[in-house]
């Protein structure tokens, strides 16, 4: 590193705070939003990312998980004739009104599967057994959510749609993006739990036989189900993660924060870059009448900046994981902060800084060494 | 002695069309290693631009300029600051020194410009304070130095690359009697015991007896050009 980049940028204290100051926001506020926005997408989709299936059938239209409509369990068998499908279950997803031992209400979102493929179940138990919910009236509440519906312990009983439910186990952070909790349970409890007539399904998932040509499995799908969608997990995935980020504007809002955050960084870091060039514009002078080229001064300028740019994310990054964390827990947001969100945050934040530091370089290197003879 | 250097015909013309001013008028100058020159003249005279376009700062209008050899007038940018840190030092009137850079660090930043970094650098700019009395002063920043000190570091600066020629704008102009006479001493060495062409611009008549040559200049011309004892 140039002696001159360091010694100038530290300097003066109180403007490379300042330049401190910035990037930091920045980082925090463009992580937490990534982050957010990541948090959001995931527990829109997530009982779909994990249910294992190759295909979902749904009803006619259905844009996301939350709004699918009874269908005829007599189209299982119409898929289970299509060539390459190996096995196909029923699966709900319904909201169901949900009353506490307390007596107060609350509302749930039922997720009915079968506990023998555990296709479409819970993915994270902590306590009891996917198994337990084969027995009669019996449902799986994940622990954070716990306290919302008023369970304490396993064993206790409630009432959903004024049927009889007891919690036989508990799953750990799986988060729902709507504000009913997800609540686990047999397809043949949760056809209860939702009011759905005995032949009706609300879902089909459909898994093909090994080695097959996906789409081909889904041209004969959707050749046998005439009245249904047919959608792959991901199409279906991202269908429903579009609808709820984009559809609602709740992920425009995630956005339209992190690229504010971005913006106010590259004005902030510039601002104070700049300044700190301005002042020591007559030194970049005399560096020019040594001999120094532009690609000299474009290297100090830079470094300052990268200098500025690293210490910044440090202690942005270890802010944003610490918010990240305590929001998690603390139940207030979901905020996913994985190894590549914080690398690409780090690219981001030297070509925030660099992209800052561009004016100055204008700057710098214009300068007419003459100004050195100029008292 | 040969000529470190050549100005042949040079004219410098700042703006254009009626507002054009003439700072340069078909100037011609050898400069010789291993000799002080002086050029004197009123403020306004061209003699910063003469000295400006010497050090490859400014290009000429017309003429050419030829530096240690090498025709100076056509190069690119980046070959006339290769030609600038290769044959010349500068030594400004306000010393310019880097205040966040010790006299050390100071001296070596010419050799960071042509790659002579670590030990080398600083045991090359501990020798050039050495050479100019300043041993004890390499940790020390320019704000705790004397004005003689800073202009001994600027010197030591100028030399740090190997310079042919040196090119000192009012080297003394900020200095009291005594610092002005060692750093003037200085430059009559340089000149005088390591061939150094050594170019000082200069409004001050205290430093008339360390001239080998004095050029006069007015109005952009070359009004008299005398050797030592000849004016």
């Amino acid at each position: 590193m140039t002696p001159l980049a360091l010694r100038n940028l530290l300097h003066d204290k109180v403007r490379f705070a300042v330049t401190l100051v910035g990037i930091v926001f920045s980082v925090v506020l463009v992580a937490v939003q990534t982050g957010l926005f990541l948090g959001f997408t995931s527990s829109t989709s997530n009982v779909i990312d994990n249910s294992a299936a190759d295909f979902w059938v749904t009803s006619k239209g259905a844009r996301y998980i939350e709004v699918g409509r009874p269908f005829s369990e007599r189209k299982l068998y119409h898929a289970l004739a299509a060539p390459g499908v190996a096995k196909v279950w029923k699966f709900i997803v319904w909201f169901s009104p949900w009353k506490r031992p307390d007596g107060a209400n609350a509302t749930c979102e039922i997720i009915g599967f079968d506990p023998d493929s555990r296709m479409g179940g819970p993915w994270r138990v902590s306590a009891g057994d996917v198994h337990d919910l084969k027995q009669e009236d019996t449902v799986m509440v994940d622990r954070f959510y716990a306290p919302k519906l008023g369970i304490s312990h396993l064993g206790q009983a409630v009432e959903i749609q004024g049927v009889r439910a007891r919690v036989v186990g508990f799953t750990e952070g799986i988060r729902t993006f709507t504000t009913s909790p997800l609540v686990f349970a047999s397809f043949k409890n949760a056809r209860r739990y939702a009011g759905l007539p005995s032949n009706q399904t609300i879902y089909l998932l459909v898994k093909a036989r090994p080695g097959m040509d996906l789409e081909r499995v889904k041209s004969a799908l959707v050749a046998r189900l005439p009245d249904v969608d047919v959608r792959s997990t991901r199409e279906f995935s991202s269908m429903t993660t579009s609808y709820w980020m984009f559809g609602t504007g709740a992920g425009v809002t995630v956005i339209v924060a992190a690229v504010l955050g971005l913006l106010v960084g590259i004005v902030v870091v510039a601002q104070t870059i700049y300044a700190a060039t301005i002042d020591h514009i007559r030194e970049y002078g005399t560096l020019k009448a040594m001999g120094a080229t532009n690609s000299y001064i474009y290297r100090i300028i830079l470094q300052q900046a990268a200098v500025s740019g690293m210490i910044g994310y440090t202690v942005g990054i270890a802010i944003a994981v610490l918010v990240a964390g305590s929001a998690t827990r603390s139940g207030g947001a979901d905020i996913v902060l994985p190894g590549g969100v914080q690398a690409g945050l780090f690219a981001l934040t030297l070509l925030m800084c660099a992209s800052a530091a561009i004016v100055s370089i204008n700057k710098a290197t214009r300068i007419d060494p003459a100004m050195v003879f100029r008292g | 002695m040969c000529a470190a250097v050549e100005i042949r015909e040079v004219t410098k013309t700042y703006a254009e069309g009626a507002a054009a001013a003439r700072a340069l008028d078909r100037v011609n100058l050898d400069v010789r290693s291993g000799e002080v020159t002086l050029l004197m003249g009123p403020s306004g005279s061209g003699k910063t631009t003469l000295v400006s376009v010497m050090g490859c700062i400014l290009r000429p209008t017309a003429g050419t300029v030829r530096i240690a050899g090498i025709e100076v007038a056509g190069l690119a940018d980046r070959r006339l600051s290769a030609v600038r840190l290769n044959h010349i030092g500068f030594v400004f009137q306000g010393f310019n020194l880097f205040p966040t850079l010790t006299a050390a660090e100071n001296v070596a930043t010419p050799l960071d410009l042509k790659r002579i970094r670590g030990a080398e650098a600083r045991q090359r700019s501990r020798s050039l304070l050495d050479h100019v009395g300043l041993t004890d002063k390499c940790d020390t920043y320019p704000a705790d130095l004397s004005g003689g000190q800073k202009q001994r570091v600027a010197i030591a600066r100028a030399l740090a690359g190997d310079p042919e020629i040196i090119l000192a704008d009012e080297p003394t102009a900020a200095l009291d009697k005594t610092s002005g006479r060692i750093v003037m001493e200085m430059l009559r060495e340089l000149a005088h015991e390591k061939g150094r062409a050594v170019v000082i611009v200069t409004h001050d008549g205290r430093v008339v007896e360390y001239a080998d040559r004095i050029v006069d200049i007015e109005d952009g011309r070359i009004v008299n050009d005398s050797f030592g004892g000849e004016k």
